[in-house]
């Protein structure tokens, strides 16, 4: 096989690559000034709660250093948790506790660590070492989940998390983030976490990735990820689809977890989610952003009338050119805001965009 | 409203056509070459002055060269730490620079540093008078001997010139004769003195002709000497070492006729010694040294017409825009990593002053000690922000112990350690460690060595004469770069990496 593709065939499945994702659809549809609430995880939390979405438990919060003395106080009783940088990328700075033993915590990896490292990494967190553009930051300390025992062996020292892409309030792609030994516990796929795709039609897996290349097992647990089925799929996608009116944008990024006894919760948005989510589908997201465009926008899409097949759309000659859509065909131009601001309300147009996408957005049988 | 893709391709061709078209007027209409063309040798000559004092004042006088046979004096620039220093011009127009001091207690090495070049083809001396040659005083078995050799060789010459040649050759012999063989002995093998002796006991006009032989990149050149004979009707220059008459292209002439090049009083173990760089410069530039005012005062667009510092200025940060496109390119159509956005422009900026492969040395010895110690600090549980200010200081004080040992060694180039950007190698190393911790050796691999490419690629960009040539002579061309960099602001289509990133999608079946 040859060791780079041709940019018509890339076109041809419509990837999305990573200038046409800045220029084509976080620069139009994303507006910076809504950023804000994706990007600072407090605020996620809190716009959250009060909508009524589920989140993981919030300890506490750090803002300056001189708390960082307190902070044994803070989490004297706690035998789990995660600190967490509130405006931290890429999942960066990130430093997950799931136990002590005497004075000592234990990391996802089994590594022990004493209270200074601790203190340390608040430190880092507050200076605004992991944070985007280095600002100073607070740190906020999150009771650790209880996931979902089903997913326990597909994911290493750590959480497993499930990345939504929805774009206009339509769930567009899907993919389960699997730790390993290697990502030392963290769901990120740049440091060599597992990626799954996700069906958005049946929530089963289509297929994984790890470093961008295709892997049938886990590198560490060895489970076939073939027999995965997410549970709670369709209140999972509805969560996502709220999320997309909460922060006000239009191409975003859903991190989801499944908790054992609260099913799914929201971990946090991403308003740049990244490419790789592709690979794990085997399928570009070009296409589908079209077609979730025109599901988000034009209601009469129900009766199934202007669409025959969903495998039709990727050959589908209008979108054989996918450059013509960052031109900005008649769609985009639509009132995609005020749209957006009625989905978190569970009505009708939400559960008909999920029931599209659900329709549209698969290549398994139901 | 104009969409924004066709505003920006309007603005873009604008900008684009702007550049063009005035760089276009400038080299048809005001006749300034689109070509750097014809390059002229530009010679940097350092000389050493070494000495260990002795008690009492120092007093050292260097003899400086003057614009002989066609080779011209650019610039030139004296290092006299601590020393008084002056120049005396005689009359005879031999200057001479002198550094004096009161009391020295260390080795010192004092530095005289010129440019030249050849300006002309021609290799004229200026005319001397021959003096009448003074026969020298030997000992009665020197004298016989001396006598001996002069009588044969004049028997097997039919003038000067040749007997010149004759005696040169017999010295390069592998087998010489009992007479030669015994002179160069009573001479302590000093070959030249018993040259010049041999030349006035046959009563033929003769000095010494000091000077250097011009070899790129050579630290530790002497001075080497030639003969200048007359001939009867003019002087002729002859080679001892090789026997062969004429002056050598490489030969630059420090002093023409005997006595000391070197004086020095209050010290000893004196040695004078060279280093030679060479450079090729447009003609152009070269003539812009020496006569820039009138030359190009007569252009108003050009940065010609600001003082020759702003020039100087002006010249690297015309180049800058060359190095943003390189930035631009490698990002958006090829995707290399890079850690931080612009910081492969300044570390190019800093190779231009060092050459490529001592800052290469340079920026990979700093930001790999300075990550060692780095990874110490990460120990000790610092502020980030002291931490970083922290690695500041360490850097400094990286780069003045670099610069310290390789001036004890001798090893110059290092010294140009200088010109990196302290704070930017600073929070490299610092952005570096902290990768390192959270996303593993492999990942500062990948985005140390994208740096370092684009930075490469950036120098060879800024350093290349053509480039050179047009950003200096064209400014306006930065427009038409302009209107390049925002067109590539809209591209949409697919990175070079992600053709390779993808590659599974495309091949499976």
């Amino acid at each position: 096989m040859s060791l780079l593709v041709s940019p018509l065939k890339l076109r041809e499945l419509g990837i999305l690559g990573m200038n046409n994702r800045n220029i084509g659809f976080i620069g139009r549809y994303n507006q910076r000034k809504n950023y804000g609430l994706a990007d600072n995880k407090l605020k996620t939390k809190s716009a959250a709660i009060a909508r009524g979405i589920p989140v993981p438990e919030l300890i506490g919060t750090v803002d300056y250093q001189f708390q960082i003395r307190s902070l044994s106080e803070l989490l004297q009783d706690r035998e789990a948790f995660v600190i967490k940088p509130s405006q931290g990328s890429g999942g960066k700075g990130i430093l997950v506790i799931v136990g002590r033993d005497g004075d000592k915590f234990i990391k996802s990896s089994g590594v022990l660590i004493d209270e200074r490292e601790v203190r340390r990494h608040s430190s880092n967190i507050l200076a605004g070492l992991h944070s985007l553009g280095g600002r100073n930051d607070s740190a906020m300390i999150e009771a650790l989940i209880d996931f979902d025992p089903i997913l326990k062996d597909y994911s290493y020292e750590g959480v497993p998390d499930i990345r939504v892409i929805v774009f206009r309030g339509v769930p567009v792609m899907a993919m389960m983030r699997c730790a390993t030994h290697s990502s030392d516990g963290k769901a990120n796929l740049h440091q060599g976490a597992v990626g799954v795709g996700i069906d958005i039609g049946t929530g089963k897996s289509i297929c994984a990735v790890q470093h961008n290349r295709i892997v049938s097992q886990h590198p560490d647990t060895h489970i076939n990820f073939d027999t995965l089925t997410i549970p709670h799929w369709q209140q999972l996608l509805e969560l996502a689809s709220g999320c997309a009116g909460m922060a006000g944008l239009d191409y975003l990024g859903v991190d989801i977890v499944l908790d054992r006894l609260r099913g799914p919760m929201l971990l946090e948005l991403n308003a740049r989610p990244g490419l790789a989510i592709q690979v794990a589908n085997q399928a570009g997201l070009e296409h589908r952003l079209l077609i979730a465009a025109k599901i988000a926008t034009d209601s009469s899409l129900a009766d199934g009338s202007s669409f025959a097949e969903g495998s039709s759309f990727a050959e589908g000659s209008a979108l054989a050119d996918g450059s013509s859509f960052a031109e900005g065909s008649s769609f985009a131009e639509g009132s995609a805001l005020a749209d957006g601001s009625s989905f978190a309300d569970g009505s009708d147009n939400a559960s008909q965009k999920i029931a599209l996408a659900r329709r549209y957005f698969t290549t398994q049988a139901t | 409203m104009i969409n924004s893709r066709i505003q920006i391709g309007l603005i873009s061709g604008l900008l684009i056509a702007l550049g063009v078209g005035l760089t276009l007027y400038k080299a048809v209409n005001l006749n300034l070459p689109l070509l750097p063309g014809e390059y002229r040798e530009v010679w940097t000559v350092e000389s050493k002055t070494s000495f260990t004092p002795t008690d009492g004042p120092v007093n050292v006088a260097l003899r400086l060269p003057t614009s002989l046979a066609g080779w011209t004096i650019l610039d030139e620039h004296f290092v006299s730490s601590g020393f008084g220093f002056s120049i005396i011009e005689e009359p005879a127009t031999v200057s001479t620079a002198r550094w004096t001091r009161q009391s020295l207690g260390h080795p010192t090495t004092l530095y005289y540093k010129m440019q030249v070049y050849r300006a002309r083809a021609d290799r004229q001396l200026p005319p001397l008078e021959p003096g009448v040659p003074v026969k020298p005083l030997l000992e009665a078995d020197q004298q016989a001997a001396m006598d001996r050799v002069v009588q044969r060789i004049q028997q097997q010459s039919s003038d000067r010139e040749s007997f010149t040649l004759l005696l040169l050759q017999q010295l390069l012999r592998e087998s010489q004769d009992q007479d030669i063989l015994f002179l160069l002995n009573s001479y302590n093998d000093d070959s030249l003195a018993m040259i010049l002796h041999s030349l006035a006991s046959a009563g033929i006009p003769a000095h010494e002709l000091r000077g250097i032989e011009l070899e790129d990149g050579r630290r530790r050149q002497t001075l080497s000497s030639l003969i200048e004979v007359h001939s009867g009707e003019k002087w002729i220059i002859a080679n001892p070492t090789t026997a062969r008459l004429g002056l050598p292209d490489n030969f630059f002439i420090w002093q023409r006729g005997d006595g000391a090049i070197l004086n020095l009083s209050g010290g000893r173990n004196s040695s004078l010694e060279f280093a030679l760089v060479s450079n090729s410069l447009p003609a152009k530039a070269v003539l812009g040294m020496e006569q820039r005012a009138e030359e190009f005062a007569l252009l108003d667009f050009s940065i010609y017409t600001l003082p020759v510092e702003q020039q100087g200025i002006f010249k690297g940060l015309l180049l800058i825009p060359v190095a943003a496109l390189v930035v631009v390119i490698m990002r958006l159509l090829v995707g290399v990593k890079t850690s931080g956005t612009f910081m492969p422009i300044l570390i190019a900026l800093a190779f231009i002053q060092t050459t490529l492969l001592v800052g290469l040395i340079i920026f990979l010895g700093l930001i790999g000690s300075g990550l060692w110690i780095r990874s110490y600090l990460s120990r000790l549980n610092l502020l980030l922000v002291a931490r970083v200010a922290t690695v500041i200081i360490v850097v400094i004080l990286l780069m003045a112990a670099l610069a310290v040992a390789s001036y004890k060694l001798g090893l110059d180039q290092i010294l140009t350690v200088t010109f990196f950007p302290t704070v930017i190698v600073a929070w490299t190393i610092e952005r570096m460690s902290i990768l390192w911790e959270e996303e593993g050796g492999h990942e500062v691999l990948i985005q140390g060595s994208g740096s370092l490419l684009v930075a490469v690629l950036a120098y060879l960009a800024m350093s290349n004469n053509l480039v050179e040539h047009l950003t200096f002579n064209f400014p306006e061309l930065s427009l038409s770069l302009l209107g390049v960099i925002l067109l590539l602001g809209k591209y949409t289509g697919y990175r070079l990496s992600e053709l390779y990133r993808f590659r599974d999608l495309a091949n499976k079946e």
